[in-house]
């Protein structure tokens, strides 16, 4: 987008000494960067410890952790739907705050959002022990219809059984979709005047267009985003910050970035509320600082772990249910760092280091959920810094710099766990996922779900023969997939289309680009239950057992068979032919306003929850066992150590799953070698190795199993446990006992 | 080309840091001579329990994972069982590995060192020897087998140049000795080859093997080391200029 220059002299001090001036006509903060910003190829010596004041604010906060944790939230305010400037300012420790905002008038308050629907904000405040204001009630109820409400008016008989049964599932038709990251560092570069002159312009340029509804959506959106921008400002300004005006210092840019976020989950409860790629953007104002003389390093560390403590806090209202679905209290502020930039210079910076020291400084945690983009080209020393807080912390995830520059940019950041885009410039319509283990059994079946009996699929003739044909099998599960692609996306298209009308993401999109790119996030979840039970078929023989009606309820392998995740073609190429099959027939159903259709390979937590829906399978899983989380080796079947079970993953394609691929490693200390001093360069050989084989995403957990089983016996010893589970990070105290379970049962990589 | 060689091979596995430099593919072969009271792999003991493999066979599986030991600073390493004791097949798997320009190590209890021709020797990069006592008494009585081989082996690698790590599992009450311990370390410290001692704590994480193939496992009742006496032990090695871990 363009506007025209700003004569403004409050903006001739903010952007002193910067250079550059593709990013002063425009709005782009990619050109900033690349301008401005200063490679940072040494250690981790610089770095500064936690100040007395920035311990006094965490533990201020976090002292209410405990309380919060035994009562499932401290406070909601439960009158008050939440807008931008719904509450007055809040503080966690005024006099000592470097970084002010909060989400209510107080921390850890949270607010109802009932544009999203109001049954999830009733069921959340019951849960509770809260009533929902009869005010708000009526209001969402009576006068305005809600996103949740406008979907079920939408969605046909076949969509709402493919979602009781669970084949389709975790789709956001209740609650804010999320995963839309608005380029917060444009509040901090540009001011919100000029980013509003800038949409002013934008849809100055509809005025010639004829009035079609696609037309009038966009103006519609348009002022929507502007009155967003303004309604920012306000709220800015009841903590004494202009941010009309661009930042003129490092302690402004982080505020001002940081207002700017706070508007988003002031307004939306997305499932995922990311943050973006900020850390080398601050970087320039922190470095100008430093320069000058006006900052110390301990001060621009304190400035980053403010940053951070607020982050930490970010809190909606959720239902219990959705809370042991995803474990815990997820806001997935994911925040991406490093990478290699499109001339070859890396993209890390001080504060790329900064902000991995907080997990140092605050002590471990989940969020905000600290990524590394990761190129072999990236710096020794932040690659060995990288490794060592991974092996302290298992707080940070790592996922392929080479797979997304070449694909979204060299500003390319994560959204939630996997989700790469890049920023102000692409959004995505999140799309959960299927179950692609009871899709096979649907084959076998003829479309009979086998929990329920319940014709899902339509009909067509169950296999009837005592043992599976592989070519049978396969050609049915064909079917199957065509049947389920094309309810999917097209409940995908009602679920989009309504939250548009009734939950639009203003001040995140007034944060992007228009017009801006769109994707349809799809998924697939049981990826290697579905590769194992055909490989199962293929090379072995499968027996079926069928109850009283002929619904198949269990299957008896004989013989043996090449299983996913060990490295051997003969399983792999299954579950990348699978992938690409599914793709295809996603992108054959067109999308909600023309978006690109991805799809990704991540479950989150949600694989105990899908395998305990799904029956027996021909790998021989039992009914109800948890699958493997995202694109994983099924737990245990995996012979050959970590690094052949990420060799498989490694091959499937990113081109067939641009919404990312997620492997979750756990691995002991001792599995990274016999010499702790060597431990994080093996790491870094490790990642250095999966990322050029193809890998995309690869979470590193360092942990021993006895940790774990004595954090289950005594949770209070372990409140800051930080384990990651598919594409994000939990505090393993907080994790259902099921799903406790489930991860100490999985492989621990190097038990000898 | 080469002369038809199968090998008796019991798995292979990526491994980290623990049999070589960085992440290695490890070639577990089937078969060993020696029957160490600690032994953490006696599935590994018999040549018959292993399946037969061809070295066409082994690189197959190697090879996929080619790229990835080498960006990992890793390689191959052949261990058991006894490598060498099946020497023919050995030497053809480390001249494949050469060839396909992978760094090779080979793990061996020395014992059959005199069994490894001189080729087999020039396509290993690096020889991780354990020396499991340096008291012959000892030696026999925890491995069933003598001493005087294995150090005749490494005196042979001296000669050749090659580079060796020294693997030593610290038993208590077997191979804490500080006599026998001092005595190795000032033996190894003549030696220009050796590049590091690795102390390896005895674990019993092989006992669930044990019964699975319904064998008593000896050191049952033996104590872990508490790290006090691992960091002794290193100390030992270290006084004596030897890089230890």
């Amino acid at each position: 987008m363009t506007a025209t220059v700003t004569a403004d002299p409050r903006t001739a001090d903010a952007w002193r000494q910067f250079t550059g001036s593709g990013w002063r006509e425009r709005v782009d903060v990619r050109d900033f960067i690349q301008a401005n910003y200063t490679p940072y190829e040494g250690d981790d010596a610089f770095l500064a410890g936690a100040t007395d004041r920035t311990r006094a604010v965490w533990e201020k906060v976090s002292g209410l952790f405990p309380e919060e944790r035994r009562r499932g939230v401290l406070d909601v305010d439960t009158a008050t739907p939440s807008t931008i400037t719904s509450h007055a300012p809040g503080w966690i420790d005024r006099d000592r705050e470097l970084i002010v905002g909060l989400q209510t008038d107080a921390p850890l308050k949270r607010a109802i959002m009932p544009n999203g629907g109001l049954r999830m904000v009733e069921n959340g405040l019951k849960a509770y022990g809260y009533e929902t204001d009869p005010f708000v009630t009526r209001v969402f109820d009576t006068y305005r219809k809600t996103h949740n409400a406008g979907v079920f008016d939408a969605y046909t008989p076949a969509m709402r059984a493919a979602r009781r049964v669970g084949i389709i599932t975790g789709l956001p038709d209740a609650y804010g979709r999320g995963r839309i990251i608005g380029d917060y560092r444009r509040v901090a570069l540009y001011g919100t005047d000029r980013l509003i002159e800038a949409k002013h312009a934008e849809r100055a340029g509809l005025d010639g267009r004829p009035s079609t509804a696609d037309v009038i959506r966009d103006r519609e959106e348009l002022a929507e985003q502007i009155r967003a921008l303004g309604e920012l400002t306000a709220m800015a300004a009841t903590y004494g910050c202009d941010v009309s005006r661009p930042a003129a210092t490092a302690h402004e840019a982080v505020q001002w970035l940081y207002l700017g976020y706070l508007a988003a989950v002031k307004e939306q409860n997305g499932a995922a509320m990311s943050l973006g790629r900020t850390s080398t953007f601050l970087d320039v104002y922190l470095q100008r600082d430093l320069d000058a003389g006006l900052l110390d390093e301990t001060r621009a560390q304190e400035l980053i772990d403010d940053f951070v403590i607020k982050l930490r806090i970010v809190r909606f209202l959720r239902t219990p249910e959705y809370d042991a679905l995803f474990s815990g209290d997820p806001t997935w502020v994911t925040e991406s760092i490093g990478g290699v930039g499109a001339d070859g210079r890396p993209l890390v910076t001080r504060t790329s280091f900064r902000f991995l020291q907080t997990l140092y400084n605050l002590g471990p945690a989940p969020e905000p959920n600290l990524t590394v983009l990761w190129s072999s080209r990236l710096p020794d020393g932040f690659k060995e810094f990288c490794a060592q807080v991974s092996i302290d912390t298992s707080a940070v995830q790592y996922e392929s710099d080479d797979l997304t520059r070449t694909r979204t940019g060299d500003d390319t950041a994560i959204a939630c766990c996997v989700s790469a885009m890049a920023v102000g410039r692409q959004m995505q319509f999140f799309g959960a996922r299927v179950n692609l283990a009871k899709a096979l059994l649907y084959a076998v079946n003829g479309g009979r779900d086998e929990m329920t009996g319940d014709q899902i699929a339509p009909g067509a003739a169950p296999l009837t023969g005592e043992y599976l044909d592989y070519d049978e099998l396969s050609a049915a599960y064909d079917r199957v997939l065509d049947w389920l692609a094309q309810t999917y996306v097209d409940a995908l298209n009602v679920i989009h289309y309504m939250h548009d009308k009734y939950a639009y993401e203003r001040i995140e999109m007034a944060l992007h680009d228009y017009p801006v790119h769109r994707f349809m996030a799809c998924g697939i979840a049981g990826l290697s239950v579905a590769v194992d039970s055909l490989s199962a078929v293929k090379h072995a023989r499968v027996k079926v057992f069928r109850d009283r009606t002929g619904l198949a309820v269990d299957f008896r392998t004989e013989g043996e068979f090449p299983v996913y995740g060990n490295n051997d073609d003969r399983a792999d190429s299954i579950a990348v032919d699978l992938v690409e099959s599914f793709m295809a027939k996603v992108r054959k159903h067109p999308a909600h306003r023309d978006a690109e259709h991805t799809q990704s390979v991540l479950t989150i937590t949600s694989n105990v929850v899908y395998g305990k829906h799904t029956g027996n399978t021909p790998d021989g899983r039992r009914a109800g066992q948890p699958f493997a989380p995202g694109a994983n080796p099924m737990n245990g079947r995996d012979k050959h150590g970590v690094a052949a079970s990420a060799l498989s993953v490694a091959k499937l394609p990113y081109d067939a799953a641009r919404d990312g691929i997620s492997l979750t490693t756990t691995i002991t200390p001792e599995g990274l070698g016999h010499v702790p001093g060597e431990r994080a360069g093996h790491l870094v050989g490790i990642l250095d190795a999966f990322v050029s084989a193809g890998g995309f995403h690869m979470n590193v957990n360092v942990l021993s199993r006895a940790v774990l089983e004595d954090a289950m016996e005594h949770p209070e010893n372990y409140p800051e446990l930080t384990i990651r589970v598919s594409g994000y990070a939990v505090n393993f105290v907080r994790l259902t006992r099921e799903q406790q379970l489930d991860v100490i049962s999985r492989t621990f990589h190097g038990a000898l | 080309m080469s002369a038809v060689t199968t090998g008796r091979i019991h798995s292979w596995d990526l491994s980290t840091g623990v049999d070589g430099p960085g992440t290695r593919f490890v070639l577990f072969v089937s078969g060993c001579p020696l029957r160490c009271l600690y032994c953490a792999n006696p599935d590994t003991w018999h040549m018959r329990d292993g399946r037969e493999a061809t070295v066409d066979e082994v690189m197959a599986e190697i090879g996929p994972c080619g790229g990835f030991i080498t960006t990992a600073g890793g390689g191959v390493t052949v261990t058991g069982g006894e490598p060498l004791l099946q020497p023919a097949f050995t030497a053809a798997v480390l001249r494949r590995c050469k060839e396909a320009g992978l760094h090779t190590a080979l793990d061996t209890s020395g014992l059959l060192g005199a069994r490894a021709s001189d080729e087999l020797l020039a396509d290993t990069d690096l020889v991780l020897l354990d020396i499991k006592s340096f008291d012959s008494t000892t030696y026999r009585k925890l491995t069933g087998g003598a001493l005087a081989p294995t150090l005749g082996f490494v005196t042979r690698l001296e000669a050749l140049g090659k580079r060796v790590w020294i693997r030593y599992v610290l038993v208590p009450g077997w191979t804490d000795d500080e006599i026998a311990v001092d005595g190795l370390a000032a033996f190894l410290s003549g030696l220009g080859c050796v590049d590091r001692v690795d102390v390896l704590p005895f674990h019993k994480l092989g006992a669930a093997k044990y019964d699975a193939l319904d064998i008593p496992f000896p050191l049952h009742d033996t104590p872990v080391p508490d790290p006090a006496l691992v960091d002794r032990v290193r100390g030992r090695f270290r006084e004596h200029g030897l890089v230890a871990h």
